[in-house]
Parts: C-alpha cells; structure tokens; sequence
C-alpha cells in the first residue's frame, strides 16, 4: 500500500503568483495513493525541511513528491531531508512548478492546471520508485591540467602544494600561455615577466608536478574519480631530458626565416628555436616545416653543432596513457582573427597592429627591444590611435561574425598601452575611440581616470569608421560622439583591441570530455552563480579564460578555486556513485549483445551462465551484465534491447510510461 | 536436386557428421510443406521433400536447434543464408552446432497465384527453365513462373548464399532488385491515402501473431508482447490504435536485424503486406546511412547501433516525400 | 512567436505536447527559459530522461495513444552529449521512426526531435512555442489515437 506524502511549495510568491497553490494540494490529495497533501511557504527553508521529516514520520510515508523548483536546484537538498527521516532518499520525486510552469506562464488558470498534471505525473512516478543505494568508486589521487597559462600553473601549484600529483599538458613547446607575451599589467604596471617567469619555474621544480608539454589530450574515457586519458606528445626532435637548452642550436641554424610566433610573426627565428628566453621545459624545439634536415636530409647542423648529442631527427610522435581523479580546462583564450574588419586597413597596412601586438613591441624581448617603432619603416610613431571594442559587443547575427559579448580586458589594457606610451613618449600623441570605457575593478577607475586625466591621453567616444592608408599616413576617420562632429586624425599607428575568443583547441576538447560549452565556446559552469569552477560534467573543472573572459587577477582568483574543489574531490578515498543506473533481467536475456555495442562506457559484458529450467534441466545461456560502478545511466542499452530485458533504474520504462499516461490523461 | 539433397543428407547422417537433418517435409497438399527435423534416414527418405513450395526460412529453428548437443544439417536458400548470418551475430544459433549446406533456390511459388489461373488438384510442380511444370489430376500445364511466383521471389534480392559449408546446385549473383518500388509507390502518395492505405490494409489484422512467430528477428526469450510488464502485452485488436502500435512496435524491434526474408507477409492469413513495413525501414536506411543489407556478414554490425557524428537530422523527414 | 495561451474558452483547440528533456541540456534549458521568464504555452508538459537516447519509440507512440497531439524529443546538441554518443543513437532512431509514422500516415508535423543546450533558453521558448503552432494548426489527433481514450 502506497502512502505518499505531496508538498507544493509556494517560493515565496515565485510559484503562489501563478499557481494556486491551495488547488494544487487539493488536487493531489485526491490521486490514489497520496494521505498527505499541503502547500508551505519555503520547502527549502529548514522549517519547510522538517515538514517533510515530521511527516514521514508521522504519516509513514512510503514516498514524497515535492513541487516546487526545479529538481536541478533542490533535488538533493529533498533527498537529504527524506534520508534524514529514514526513508530511501530515492522515494522522493521532484514536480517542476517553477522554472518549468509558474515562469514561463502569466495566467493563473493555466499554470494551476498545468501544475496539478506535473504534480500528478510525479505521483505516478514516485508509486514505481525503488530504493536505489549507491555504490562507491575510488579516486585516483593525481590530477591533470589541461592548458599551461597563468590558470592551469596557477591551478597545477595549488593542487600540488595539497600534497596531490598534477600533470600539466601544454600543446606549445613551453607553459606560460599568453601572460608570457604581455609586457606590463594592470593596473599597477607591473611587468608581467616579472611575475610569471618564478611562478613557471617554480612549477618545474615542484615535486609534484609534471610538465607535459608540446603535447595534447587526444582521447577522455571513464568517469570523475577514475579516468583515462590519452596524450599525444608530439616530437620535438631534441631529446627534452638531454638537452641543457644552451641555444647554440639556434643561433647556428642556417634556416633563419621563419616567422616567430612567440611576437606575432613581427620577427624572424631559426627552424630549431627556443620559444622565448624564460621558456619552461627550457628545451630547443625543431619546426619540422621548416626545417631541411626534416623535410629533405640535408643539413644536419644542430646535431653537429650540439655538444651533448640531443637532437634526435627520428623522432615520433608518441602516445601516453595516465589515469587522473580530477581534470581541470585551462585553455585559454586567443584574439579573433579580424580579416572581416578591413575599414581599420589592418591588412593594408603594417602600422595597424593589434593590442596583444602592440605589447610585443613595447616588450624589451619583443622584436623591437622594447622601442616603440613603426614596423613599416621603423621610425618612431607621433600619433597613435587606439580602437576599442573590435568585434567585441557587435549585435547578434552582424554579418562579420564578432562576438555579442564584451570582451572586458581591452578597456583596462588600452588604458594602459595609452599610459605608458604617454609616459616613455610624452610627444606622441595618443587617441582612444571608445563605445564605453569600462573599469569595474579594485584601482581600475583610478588607473583610467590617471590615463585620461594626468598623462593626457585623448578619450573620444566613438566608433571609427575607416582607416586609410595614404603615402605612409593612417588617415583615420571617425566620429566624435560628445562634440557631434566628424573627426579625420592623421595617425602614425593605430592599435586594435581585438576581442578575445576561446581558444580554438577547447571545442574538440569539450567533445573528448563530455563537457557543455555555450554558444561562443566557453564551458559553461555547473551553476552560473554557485558553482563557477566546476563543469557539469563530474569530475572536470573550469580555470581562468576558457569558462569566460578574464583578466589576471581574476583568472589567478578562479584558478585557486579549481584548485580548491580539485583538492577537495582528491581528498576523498572514493566518491558516492549515480545508483541510477542500468540493469539486465537475466530471464529476458536474448544475449544478442546489442546493449554492449552501443554502451558508451564499456559498462556491459556477456556471460555464460546457468539456468534452472521448469523441467530441471540446466540451461547454459549468454546474458549481459551491468557494471554499475561503470556505468553512468544513459540509458542507451533499454533502447536497443530488443526483448525489454535492459530498463533504467531511477527512469524505468514502467516509470517513464506511467508518466506520459499522466501527462495525457 | 531433391534427389541430389536426400542423398546427401542421408551420407552425412550415416557418417556421423551430423546428428539429424533441418528441412521441409511434405504434407497432405503438393504446397503444404512444413519444416521438420529428420533424425533417420528412413524419416527422410519417406517425408523429405524439395520443391517450389518450400519458400518456409529455416534459420529459425536452428535457436534450438544448435542449443542440442552435436551438429545439425539445415538447407538454406539463398535468402535464408541472410538470416543465418543475422542470428549468428547475434549469438542465437551456436554456428559449430550447424552443417550449413546451401541449396540454389529458382523462386517459390504462390497457391493463391495457381488457384486464380483456375488450377485445381494439383500434385506437384517443379521447375524446368524460366517455366514451371504444373502436374494435376487432370493433366499437365507448362506456365511463365514470373505469373506464379511468390511477390518476394519476383524481386529477389540475392540468389547468392551467404553462408554455407557446402553447396548443392547452381550458385547465384547478388541481384539488382527492385524490391523498393512499392514502398516508393506509396511515399509518392498523400499521406491522408498512405494513412487510408495502411488503414485498409491492418484493420484486417487479427492479431494471430504468425509474422512475429515466423520472424527469425524476433527471437526473444520472451517476447515483449507477451510480457504483462510491458506494458504492450497482446491484446486483441480492440481498436485501429492497436494494430498500428502493433505492427509499428514490431517492425521498429527488428529494423536494421531484418533481412527482408519477407516471411511475415508470407504466413499473414489476412495477406496484409507486413514487409512493406520492414521494407520502409530498409529502404531509409540505405538512403540515409548508406547500403547496408542486414545479414550480409557473420559481422556485428547493425545501422541502430551505429552512428556518424554528420548522420542527417530527423527533421529529413520532413523534406522527404509528398504531404 | 508566441502563442496566446490565456484564452480558457473551450472551442479553442489546446493541443495536448509531451516534450522528452534529456538532463543535461535541454531540462536545464526549460528551466533557463523560466529563470529568464520565457513565455511558451502551458499545453507543453516535459518529462525528464537523463538523456534523449533513454526515450524508447514505445514512449512516443503510448503518448500519441493515450491522446497526446504532439510529441518533441529534445537533446543535446549533437557532439554535445554529456554521454558521448547518446544523441547520436537517438537521432538514428527517431529519424526512422519519424518516417515510418509518415509512412503510415501520420501527419509529420506532430513529431520532431530539436537540440536545445542548456544555455539555449531563448531557444527551448521559441522550439515550444513553434511547435504548439503547428501542432494546434494540425488540430486533434485522431490517426494514431487509441479511441477508447475518448470515452
């Protein structure tokens, strides 16, 4: 005899606006199976808990349903009051009346009813819940990072000082990711060398810390707590631990032509190269495009001229297989291309240059030593112009694909190029065309309103329209917003804060995990507001730009909170499983092996086992079986099982039946 | 060929390679064959029969048969060699249990076809070129076997065995069928008369269940229409609702498994044409994920299990075919 | 678009729409569309399966049995799918389907299959609200009704 128990909850007026609460519980009183029906203010508060705790006691209740939020918020916050009072916390079944009804609908009427048949439905539902225990499976204690920026270090050092094994794979031949590109910071100007370069070595030198780089994820099985993970470390063609990263190689290389990726291909390095100075492994890479040994045997210089016998030409690609607890994205962002934005002329010509560009050539170690000059001509430049929001904050469906979001670091690091270049070159004159000027963080405004105020740099809001290249001069036409007039200024170099996108890797990655991302390709959080690290996906958590756009102190803040929640899984001998999960009934058994071909996870195997026959006779029949630590509850084998012999436990098909005949009653 | 096929049968029943003998057996009429298990060489001498009327798949019964101890023999045609293969992929019939030996196959013939001619009586019929030799008790006609043949053999798919241990007869080609025309008939049609078409033709359905008892797809320990959890236990047809969940049910159960041996239309006493239906799904597979002829190999391998990442979207079906 | 659901008057049609939400994606997407007050009718009564792959053939023709109008699977995004491969299984499936109740005769527009992320609120509205439109312009099903539902 069922005896359930049936709470609508008001929310405050977030459902009772909509919703006649009162007609709910009356409605539901009236379902077979149901001795208790009532509607209370706040289910979630701990009054509202108790409720259901007193009454379960009271009315022995056999089964509870809720209406109320959505079971993605307070699900488990009901099972643990259910549990509390001894029932099965699996006896509970949630009625979304908010986010899915009292929401969506103005009309009273119409949201009442609608929520008496959600409400029956998950009465129809909770009369076929089983109690469901959930298994446990081990954690891994190791950890790896995905991505070698300022996030994943930042993350990688966190874990590791925990106590706990990291790996880091990096896909570029050093970590450091785009801060090591960056001249100065933000707003206290300091450099960012300075500050990342003892944070990299101090990753090296970490006992617990392993550096992969030059190397990618190129395959994810299993689950939070056990994974899989297939690596690629792609040939350096320099044997990593043998070489002492001296740099002969790459001053002695013949082939010299090769742009240099490291400042935005402004200069020029050897087919054999050290990314930059402070590089972490500190280890010569060879370009396999370019060079001669590669790509027609002759040449052979680095080896002959290598004192310890590193470079290895035969080199492959080879794989490795770890298995890590906890992974953590830290991907990482790129600027967008911007060959759609010709009217800034950035094709044109060489004096339009972007802003993370523009960092290299004020950088000491970028391709100017550090003098602001031209790259046409290589004369210093008198006027620049700065351009804020280039594909940033463009209306959706803008025929040339910019992004609709802000992409919130240029404001401060226009600021900033236009401070300092006033500061080193108080006779350039500095403009800076603005939609707004956005500077929401601890010294921000102050930092702008010094750019603005104090070193004289020109603010116009604005958007420029064109720029023309014309016997050396940036003819830049644009529209002074305030005064309400045209503007023409003849610049010497104009500098475009170019959007910032997510890197170009994390999409596929975000396949290989299983992790959601949004409509622009950053993962989206397991709560937007709650729970900002973590992935939806158990066990993957978020670092620094790829969940969003960052600037450093905010990706250092979030790294360390990744690091937090790594910890905190890693901590654990082993994790509660999802006890919602498949499950064979011998006897309906064909043994057709169809159930084990579509399991994602490897979860189903076949046995021969032996059965009684009515007439006493042994039976030797193939039947699958669940691994249910394994198994993750998708519920693609009940599908494909022909005879019905595979169901889901949580979401059975007599569950799953009985609530479309509720629905369509 | 009969001959040639008792023959054989019986060597291998006395030399021990085989345990009993899977094949049709004759009945009172000339077209009335039934599929039987010899286990002697007496039974098979006196029962065994080979003729344009065995169109009855075998592979079926090889479920329980190759479940016994020792080797059986079965004759397969062509056709019944894809659901061989089909239920070995699935690990219904233990293939070391079983001494295939494929028989060439000139196409089955239909009662219903000779009794319209206006035959009667008759006693027996064998093939003799692209004719066929009728013998009754009132004399002998010689007619086309294309006006006689059964619907599925017209439109034969392959007279080519693909799985034996040995072959009796000629060996065949996979053939360029035009078993698809009739379901593009139908999908050229609106849907109101594709709806009134399927109407006419289920409302006959008695729900016997012979097509799904014939079916070697529908193999299950227990077949879901026959489970009171379900949900969809048989029923009497109460209303039209129940043939189409029926028939939708289970052509969906054996979609991507069914070789198109066109069995289920062969038994249905009410003549509706069940393997349009299974037809239907073959026809869309092969157009949406490429050729694929259940069957073909001993090989795992079935378009539901599978995917591509590009597969079309569902929302083709709405592009396809008239409204 | 937006369909007016406040009319109570009873010669105006309301069409009777399950909607099967996988977990991860689209159920998080209904509830986005309700955080962000997105309007779609009532008639839209969604089920919660873990993913689209869980949602059974059988499902779809019960609810069209026990007198339901319209029936729309949503799912994640193909490549999306928190199980790996689950859409992809389910995308098969429903297709075959879809044109087999075609096939008989059943008006295509009572089925779809859409993929809606979880960030898609604006999305699963407008799904809803599109599909309520064609389903009530289709009018009552009658052709794969069990008429005993009737009585």
């Amino acid at each position: 005899m069922h005896r359930i128990g049936v709470f609508v909850c008001h929310c405050g007026t977030n459902i009772a606006s909509t919703v006649d609460v009162k007609a709910v519980a009356e409605a539901a009183a009236k379902e077979p199976g149901v001795v208790f029906s009532a509607d209370y203010q706040y289910m979630c508060s701990e009054a509202g808990q108790n409720l259901i705790k007193d009454t379960i006691k009271e009315k022995n209740l056999t089964g509870v349903v809720v209406c109320s939020c959505s079971p993605r918020m307070h699900e488990n916050t009901f099972r643990k009051a259910v549990s509390a009072a001894g029932l099965n916390p699996y006896l509970l079944e949630v009625a979304n009346i908010r986010e899915q009804c009292s929401w969506i609908h103005k009309d009273i009427k119409d949201g009442t009813e609608k929520a008496i048949v959600l409400t029956r439905a998950a009465i129809a539902k909770v009369v076929l819940n089983a109690p469901l225990v959930a298994g446990t499976s081990p954690v891994t204690k190791r950890a790896l990072v995905i991505g070698g920026g300022i996030a994943g270090i930042q993350t990688a050092l966190d874990i590791a000082d925990a106590g706990f094994e990291v790996d880091i794979v990096e896909k570029r031949p050093t970590i450091g990711g785009k801060m090591a590109q960056l001249d100065k910071t933000f707003p206290t100007l300091d450099c960012a060398a300075c500050i990342l370069t003892p944070k990299m070595v101090e990753a090296a030198q970490h006992e617990k810390i392993r550096i992969l780089s030059y190397s990618e994820v190129c395959g994810v099985k299993g689950f939070v707590g056990s994974f899989k993970v297939k690596i690629k470390r792609k040939a350096r063609f320099v044997k990593e631990d043998v070489c002492t990263g001296c740099g002969l190689c790459t001053e002695k290389c013949p082939m010299k032509r090769v742009p240099n990726e490291f400042n935005l291909g402004m200069d020029e390095r050897r087919a054999i190269y050290i990314p930059f100075a402070q590089a972490v492994p500190k280890v010569a890479v060879i370009d396999p495009d370019h060079c001669n040994m590669l790509k027609n045997g002759k040449c052979g210089v680095c080896a002959k001229v290598c004192s310890v016998g590193a470079i290895d030409y035969k080199a492959q690609d080879s794989f490795v297989e770890e298995d890590y607890g906890a992974i953590v994205v830290a991907t990482g962002f790129e600027p967008i291309n911007i060959d759609a934005y010709d009217e800034f002329a950035y094709s044109q010509s060489k004096d339009v240059v972007t802003s993370l560009e523009y960092e290299r050539l004020m950088n000491a170690a970028g391709p100017t030593g550090g003098k602001l000059l031209r790259p046409s001509d290589g004369k210093h430049p008198h006027t620049i112009v700065f351009v804020q929001c280039v594909g940033s904050r463009e209306s959706d469906g803008s025929p040339k694909c910019g992004k609709s979001y802000c992409s919130k670091i240029c404001c401060m690091y226009t600021a900033k190029h236009a401070m300092l270049t006033r500061e080193k070159y108080p006779d350039t004159e500095v403009y800076v065309f603005y939609i707004d000027v956005r500077t929401p963080g601890k010294g921000f405004d102050e930092f702008y309103r010094r750019a603005a105020e104090q070193y004289g740099v020109h603010y116009v809001k604005g958007m420029v329209g064109k720029v023309v290249p014309e016997n050396g001069v940036l003819k830049v036409r644009a529209f002074d917003l305030i005064a309400g007039e045209q503007l023409q200024i003849n610049a010497d170099m104009v500098v475009l804060a170019t959007a910032i996108e997510p890197d170009k890797t994390a999409r596929p990655l975000a396949t290989l995990l299983t992790a959601s991302m949004d409509t622009n390709d950053f993962f989206t959080e397991a709560h937007p507001k709650l729970r900002p690290v973590e992935s939806p996906t158990a066990g993957i958590f978020l670092s620094g730009a790829c969940q969003g756009p960052k600037d450093i102190p905010e990706t250092v803040a979030q790294a360390g909170a990744a690091a937090a929640k790594v910890v905190g899984l890693l901590a654990k001998d082993s994790i509660v499983c999802n006890p919602c999960v498949a499950h064979s009934d011998e006897k309906l058994c064909n043994g057709c092996s169809r159930c084990e071909r579509v399991c994602p996870y490897g979860a189903i195997t076949y046995v021969d086992k032996e059965f009684k026959m009515p007439d006493r006779s042994i039976k030797i029949r193939r039947v699958s079986q669940v691994n249910e630590a394994v198994c993750q509850g998708c519920g693609a084998c009940t599908v494909v099982c022909p005879s019905g012999a595979m169901d889901l436990k949580g979401f059975s098909t007599e569950q799953l039946r009985a609530e479309v005949d509720a629905i369509c009653k | 060929m009969q001959k040639v096929m008792l023959e054989r049968a019986k060597a291998l029943l006395s030399d021990g390679t085989v345990r009993a003998v899977l094949a049709w057996e004759k009945g009172d009429f000339a077209y009335d064959t039934t599929p039987a298990v010899f286990n002697s060489a007496e039974r098979l001498e006196k029962g065994f029969v080979y003729s344009p009327f065995c169109g009855a798949n075998l592979s079926k019964y090889l479920i329980k048969e190759t479940q016994k101890e020792g080797k059986i023999l079965v004759f397969l045609k062509p056709c019944d060699t894809y659901s061989f293969n089909q239920l070995v992929s699935e690990h219904r019939i233990k293939r070391e249990n079983v001494y295939v030996v494929g028989v060439e196959c000139k196409g089955m013939l239909d009662i219903e076809k000779i009794r319209e001619k206006g035959v009667t009586s008759l006693i027996s019929a064998s093939w003799e070129g692209e004719q066929v030799r009728l013998v009754t008790a009132d004399g002998e006609i010689l007619a086309d076997s294309s006006e006689l043949m059964q619907e599925r053999c017209l439109c034969c798919k392959s007279k080519k065995h693909v799985a034996y241990d040995e072959l009796l007869g000629e060996e065949g080609e996979v053939l360029d069928s035009n078993r698809f025309d009739e379901v593009a008939r139908l999908e050229a049609m609106s849907a109101k008369e594709r709806f009134e078409f399927w109407r006419g033709e289920l409302s006959r359905c008695i729900r016997c269940n012979a097509c799904r008892n014939v079916c070697p797809a529908c193999s299950c320990e227990k077949c879901i229409f026959d489970n009171p959890d379900s949900g969809v236990q048989n029923k009497a047809a109460a209303d039209p609702f129940e043939e189409n969940l029926f028939h939708v049910i289970r052509a969906f159960h054996v979609a991507g498994r069914c070789t198109d041996c066109g069995e289920c239309s062969r038994v249905c006493p009410e003549h509706i044409p069940l393997h349009l239906l299974n037809r239907k799904f073959i026809k869309d597979i092969n157009e949406l994920y490429g050729e694929f002829q259940a069957g073909e190999t001993e090989l795992p391998r079935e378009p539901l299990t599978e995917y591509k990442a590009d597969d079309v979207e569902p929302g083709v079906v709405y592009e396809r075919g008239a409204e | 678009m937006q369909v007016n659901n406040s009319t109570g008057s009873k010669d105006v049609f309301r069409p009777k729409i399950v909607a099967f939400c996988c977990n991860w994606c689209s159920y998080a997407g209904a509830d986005l569309a309700g955080t962000n007050r997105l309007n779609y009718p009532a008639d839209v009564k969604i089920i919660r399966v873990p993913c689209s792959c869980r949602v059974n053939p059988l499902f779809v023709l019960q609810a069209f049995q026990r007198g339901a109008d319209g029936v729309i699977i949503c799912g994640c995004h193909p490549g999306d799918c928190h199980y790996t491969s689950g859409n992809y299984y389910a995308r098969r499936r429903m297709t075959l389907l879809f044109s087999m109740l075609d096939f008989m005769g059943i008006e295509k527009g009572r089925t779809r299959v859409e993929w809606v992320s979880a960030a898609e609120g604006a999305k699963f509205a407008d799904t809803m609200n599109d599909f309520v439109s064609t389903v009530t312009a289709l009018g009552e099903n009658r052709r794969l009704e069990d008429l005993r539902c009737r009585k």
